[in-house]
């Protein structure tokens, strides 16, 4: 079993899918570090021999931010807009969406599960 | 979408020489503008700036983090007080 970045990979996925497991590496990033690595991106992650792990975690931890760090970087970002008090972070704080989407329906992602409302009529007479 | 890079940041040219001015001769004084859409250059760090939102001014003083945004973002436009009946919300 491959540990990298403190994330356990599937060990039955080919390399390419495999390290996207891994928060902060999608498909794109992945092929280039097998790449830079030299590892083929087919091979399985099982197959994947102990000097191989070694040099595709050491690219990892050289080129890219990733778990913890990446978290930390996205939470921080969204701390400094809340604390100048722009119109984004205002959003951030109420939990609204921050683009200007409508809010009257949906933006359920941002909102959270419906709120039921009592005395909310359905529809106009 | 986002603008042209060719351009450069758009700084209303009044309020910049405005500004530009109060740094020469080093006063501090608060600047009414109704630039909304004018990004905050570096050289508007510590000064205190009012900006229009409709209605009012709000003073706004203007700190590092904040260059690169636009003034208008600081500067509410809408006031929700929350829906009639709803106590539980009633902060600010």
């Amino acid at each position: 079993m491959a540990r990298i970045a403190g994330q356990d990979l599937p060990k039955n996925k080919r390399g390419v899918i495999g390290l996207t497991y891994i928060f902060g590496i999608g498909k794109t990033s992945a092929a280039q570090i097998l790449e830079k690595a030299g590892v083929d991106q087919d091979k399985k992650v099982k197959d994947w021999s102990d000097p191989e792990i070694v040099k595709i975690r050491q690219v990892i931890g050289d080129e890219y931010k990733v778990e913890g760090a990446l978290r930390s970087e996205i939470q921080l970002n969204i701390k400094r807009l809340m604390d100048i008090g722009c119109y984004r972070g205002l959003r951030h704080r109420k939990g609204l969406p921050l683009r200007g989407q409508r809010t009257r329906t949906n933006a359920r992602t941002r909102k959270g599960r419906k709120k039921t409302v009592a005395g909310k009529k359905k529809a106009p007479k | 979408m986002a603008r042209s890079l060719k351009k450069g940041p758009f700084v209303d040219p009044k309020l910049e020489r405005k500004v530009l001015l109060m740094n020469e001769s080093g006063k501090k004084r608060s600047i009414k503008t109704w630039a909304r859409r004018s990004m905050i250059s570096p050289d508007f760090v510590g000064h205190t700036i009012t900006v229009h939102n409709g209605k009012k001014f709000i003073p706004v003083f203007i700190s590092e983090n904040m260059v690169g945004h636009k003034l208008g973002e600081f500067a509410p436009t809408r006031n929700f007080r929350g829906h009639a009946g709803n106590r539980k919300d009633k902060r600010k």
